[in-house]
């Protein structure tokens, strides 16, 4: 009778899970030999494992598991994608060493904070398990044993963003950080900030909160105030609280925003003449590329030569955001 | 057979099989039954566990210490910053983060027992004043929010054996959290101590009236706490040769979560340190089998919530069977 109630209540979980786990969840295979094979392996046996630290509010990460996704459907791969919940390192370095355990085909990480996760990353190497990183880590990608890197260089995006405010006359500049603790996005600012100051203006970081966008959108008035008259902001969550914080004040079109990476919001507002420019790194290809690669290697033994893919950064000004909002409206840009 | 009947943890004991078979079941073929999968739960269990055995002896004398997260992230940066700026050894760094920690923690133990404010307001008070204290501090001192390179530190080589080296293929923290375990358990039932703990949080006016240093006892427990928060920050800092200034967010209630699934109780003056240590590998079990199981990580906490509330409903289940076989 005890046991009955028991064994019920750890059935009704199990049915939960199988229900809602549409893949991955099929019992593994015994773990194939993780150096490539030289004969083709078939394509739904290759098992990818992704890590990255994207949490789920962010809109931006939701294109890159959009590409992970297509890609796995394309090449009819069997894909497991993992982001820990909060912006927490050490809880991504655990997915990695559980996804490493696992013994996957190939792994595709991104390196927000390299002191953090090298430990497992080589673990992963050392295990014999082809490793790609994407979106952050292309300082650091070669040191811990990774193959390629997909994605865009930082500190130089965020000089081309720099540059581009100086340009039209920014003398005082915010770099919005939303994201405290990611090292790329600290990168992002310095690059920023340096060409500001190389060209004569000054400029300083504001961190704001991501998980909560009115204390964003209240940070960056009160920084406003202070007489600010340009911004970038790093993602679509710091770019909504910088645009509300904008219309609410009154200053649109005044204080010039750009910011990093597309979301249809900021989009429209480029079309409209709300945001200058946005910087887009097309994390799209960062997602499906790596799939597509690391089935290739799997299958045929074959990876391009090493190095760094960029994926940006390209500028979205008025003049383009037109062709790339159709394409947004897909979670693809 | 009746005092392991009596025993709180038996509940938590019967959960921790259960969560085990289920995902032995799963996942058992994609790793979690592996040497290196095991050693993955176990590195979160123990880590975690270290802090429960400090969480439950607090919660058992009747308070809270919400404050132990971001004293995670402060005792980490405080080493890192010590070691990176100042050149200082590593066991320098360590020292003095660990006496800082004990000063929070007398801290927070007095304003709870002298001004008799819930302990739950005063430790998110200190929470939000440490966490942003750590943001504000290593900003200020380095305009980045992680600080790495702990592994260039004097003596850096001694400290990870202590603190980050693998036995067998397991973290060196699992041995740790036994010996914490068996401490905290001997001090809990066994000293005169453990006797005063229970007082402070069952009758606290009789506790009193018996001559038990009431507030005492809570002071030290809030320094206990606290300083276990340390000792965790020590052992990712030494790992992962760096820190970041949100690391631990969100451990304070996981600590909660494992003593109370181990059958301490929120109201204080009941409780099992070996109960909570089952409480966090229930936690570290849940938490990476979820992964094995290849579970999309956007379906990750329903699963994790709806796992740990069964693993509460056996908990619970059992020891109330076990108490009417007392009957």
């Amino acid at each position: 009778m005890r046991m009955q109630r028991v064994r019920a209540l750890i059935g009704g979980v199990a049915i939960l899970l199988a229900a809602a786990c549409t893949k991955g969840s099929e019992p593994a295979k015994p773990a194939s030999a993780p150096a490539p094979s030289a004969e083709s392996a078939p394509r739904k046996d290759i098992k990818i494992a992704v890590v990255t630290h994207g949490q789920a509010s962010d809109t931006f990460w939701s294109v890159v598991k959009n590409g992970v996704d297509n890609g796995a459907k394309d090449l009819g791969v069997t894909v497991t994608y993992n982001a820990p919940q909060t912006f927490d390192m050490v809880a991504m370095s655990r997915l990695i060493d559980a996804e490493v355990a696992k013994k996957p085909d190939g792994l595709v990480v991104s390196i927000p904070d390299p002191n953090a996760l090298s430990r497992s990353i080589k673990a992963a190497v050392e295990a014999g398990i082809p490793v790609i990183s994407i979106n952050s880590g292309s300082d650091v990608y070669k040191q811990l044993g990774v193959l390629l890197h997909v994605g865009q260089t930082e500190y130089e995006a965020g000089v081309g963003g720099g540059e581009k405010m100086a340009a039209s006359g920014v003398k005082n500049a915010l770099c919005v950080n939303h994201e405290v603790g990611n090292a790329s996005l600290d990168l992002r600012c310095k690059g920023f900030l340096d060409a500001i100051t190389k060209a004569g203006g000054t400029g300083k970081v504001l961190a704001v909160n991501a998980a909560d966008p009115t204390d964003s959108q209240q940070k960056v008035t009160a920084a406003l105030g202070e007489g600010a008259d340009g911004i970038l902001t790093l993602g679509p969550l710091g770019s909504r609280a910088a645009l509300a914080a904008l219309k609410q004040g009154g200053n649109l079109g005044k204080v010039k925003l750009g910011t990093f990476d597309l979301t249809p919001d900021v989009l429209t507002g480029i079309r409209d003449g709300e945001l200058e420019f946005a910087i887009d790194q097309q994390q799209y290809l960062q997602g499906y590329l790596p799939i597509v690669i690391l089935s290739q290697y799997k299958q045929y033994g074959v990876m391009p030569a090493g190095g760094i893919l960029p994926t940006g950064p390209g500028f979205v000004t008025k003049d383009t955001a037109a062709r790339v909002i159709e394409l947004s409206k897909q979670g693809i840009r | 057979m009746r005092r392991i009947f009596n025993r709180p943890e038996l509940g938590a004991a019967c959960g921790v099989v259960a969560v085990w078979v289920f995902f032995a079941l799963y996942a058992g073929g994609s790793g979690f039954l592996s040497w290196a999968g095991s050693a993955t739960y176990l590195e979160i269990a123990s880590e975690l566990g270290i802090l429960a055995a400090a969480v439950s002896l607090l919660m058992i004398a009747g308070e809270f210490d919400l404050s132990v997260g971001s004293m995670i992230a402060a005792s980490g940066m405080t080493i890192s910053l010590l070691c990176e700026r100042l050149g200082w050894s590593i066991w320098g760094g360590i020292a003095v983060a660990m006496v800082l920690s004990l000063a929070v923690g007398f801290a927070n133990g007095v304003v709870v027992v002298r001004t008799r404010l819930p302990s739950f307001i005063v430790t998110l008070g200190s929470l939000f004043i440490l966490s942003g204290a750590t943001i504000g501090v290593t900003r200020l001192v380095t305009g980045r929010t992680q600080v790495g390179g702990l592994h260039e530190a004097l003596h850096y080589a001694s400290a990870e054996t202590i603190f980050a080296s693998r036995v067998g293929g397991f973290s060196v923290s699992v041995i740790w959290w036994v010996a914490i375990t068996v401490l905290a358990t001997w001090v809990l039932l066994r000293s005169r101590f453990g006797n005063w703990i229970f007082g402070a949080g069952g009758a606290p006016d009789a506790a009193r009236n018996l001559g038990v240093p009431v507030q005492r006892v809570k002071i030290a427990l809030f320094m206990t706490t606290a300083f276990c928060a340390c000792l965790i920050a020590t052992f990712q800092a030494v790992k992962f040769t760096g820190s970041d200034v949100l690391r631990g967010t969100g451990k304070e209630l996981e600590a909660i979560l494992a003593a109370v699934l181990g059958g301490t109780l929120l109201t204080g003056g009941h409780g099992s340190v070996v109960g909570a240590a089952f409480g966090a590998l229930i936690f570290g079990m849940v938490q990476q089998g979820i992964v094995f199981a290849g579970v999309d990580s956007d379906w990750y906490r329903v699963f994790l919530g709806a796992m740990l509330i069964v693993a509460v409903l056996v908990n619970t289940y059992v020891r109330g069977r076990m108490v009417e076989a007392r009957r």
